[in-house]
């Protein structure tokens, strides 16, 4: 077994009203920032996965991403690998 | 009869609800979180709060709590299962409800009272109302009601569109932007039905206008609708959904 580090990034679908990202516009001119638009905001999880393969480790993160870091509806995700690894459990320290 | 009212970690309007089904005469039961057992209740309120913090999208981690097992296999057995605020965001992660509450557009939590009017009398949510607009208070930050034109559409053709904000003449509050429509709520929803029409899901709160001491008891109508209902399904043999004798089976005959 090894572990896998993963971040799930979930954003808005497009064309959702995206209220934050609205206000953070809004924001800009107080910035004196002409050159930025379209901002969108969105909600981003780490997290690391056990398991036996990359493809295992991923199907369980995309399960995850479905179901409760993401509602279909009205968002969207993308899983990022944070560290492909070979560190075997079994010799990490109890308690991890 | 029993009806249940769910208690969640950060639930905080399940006394109110349990206050207003007193009220209306029923024996109210306390359902906690961690247990599947529904007991002998007739129908159950998912109430107000900040289910579990809230975290992630409110309702989404209640939904995979034990007593939602439970409730999911009342709802599917046809017994009515109303979900109020917090409660209502709980069916629509669980999917129990069609659409998705976001973010209200404002970006405030509005916390003041309403008018909405029920959209049909022949619900088991509705059958007590008057018809008149209700006016009862919202407190809630993620209330604008969401779902795509083609799921919005057949949510009207099949009448599962069950109350809206109001203007004061009464009128649909339809633009997201004016001051009736408090949260951008498309097509002015702040409430619909599954497609059986035994679970429901509302934003704003009937059980906290349910003595006249509280400044009005309008918001009893929708409780005693729900009683009147579940009392109804008990008396028929509790018929599942599209039998003979099920709510839905008779309100879908109605339209």
């Amino acid at each position: 077994m090894s572990e896998f580090r993963f971040a799930v990034n979930v954003l808005p679908k497009p064309g959702i009203l995206d209220p934050q990202g609205r206000a953070v516009e809004s924001s800009l001119a107080h910035l004196n920032v002409a050159s930025v638009s379209r901002v969108r905001v969105g909600r981003r999880t780490e997290l690391t996965v056990t398991a036996g393969s990359i493809a295992e480790a991923r199907a369980v993160v995309d399960g995850l991403a479905r179901e409760l870091l993401s509602n279909p509806l009205i968002e969207t995700y993308e899983i990022e690998l944070l560290e492909g690894t070979s560190s075997a459990v079994s010799a990490e320290a109890p308690g991890r | 009869m029993r009806v249940g009212v769910v208690t969640f970690p950060g639930s905080n309007s399940d006394v109110d609800a349990l206050n207003a089904l007193a009220v209306a005469g029923v024996e109210p039961i306390t359902l906690w979180h961690e247990s599947p057992d529904l007991g002998a209740v007739s129908a159950v309120i998912l109430p107000g709060g900040f289910a579990y913090g809230d975290y992630i999208r409110a309702g989404v981690i209640a939904r995979f709590s034990p007593v939602m097992r439970g409730v999911t296999e009342f709802a599917a057995a046809g017994g009515l299962v109303l979900g109020i605020c917090n409660g209502f965001q709980v069916l629509a992660e669980s999917g129990l409800v069609p659409g998705a509450l976001l973010r209200n557009r404002s970006l405030r939590f509005v916390c003041r009272i309403v008018a909405i009017k029920p959209e049909r009398l022949d619900s088991p949510f509705t059958r007590a109302a008057d018809g008149a607009p209700i006016h009862v208070p919202i407190a809630h930050g993620e209330g604008c009601y969401y779902a795509d034109e083609v799921t919005l559409d057949e949510l009207e053709r099949e009448g599962q569109v069950l109350f809206r904000y109001v203007r004061d003449d009464g009128t649909a509050a339809i633009d997201p932007d004016e001051p009736a429509n408090p949260n951008g709520s498309l097509r002015a929803i702040a409430g619909v039905c599954n497609a059986a029409g035994n679970v429901a899901g509302l934003m704003p709160h009937p059980e906290r206008m349910s003595e006249r001491v509280l400044g009005t008891d309008e918001g009893m109508q929708l409780i005693r609708s729900l009683v009147e209902g579940a009392n109804e399904w008990e008396t028929a043999g509790r018929p599942a959904p599209g039998t003979d004798g099920h709510v839905a089976a008779k309100a879908r005959g109605r339209r």
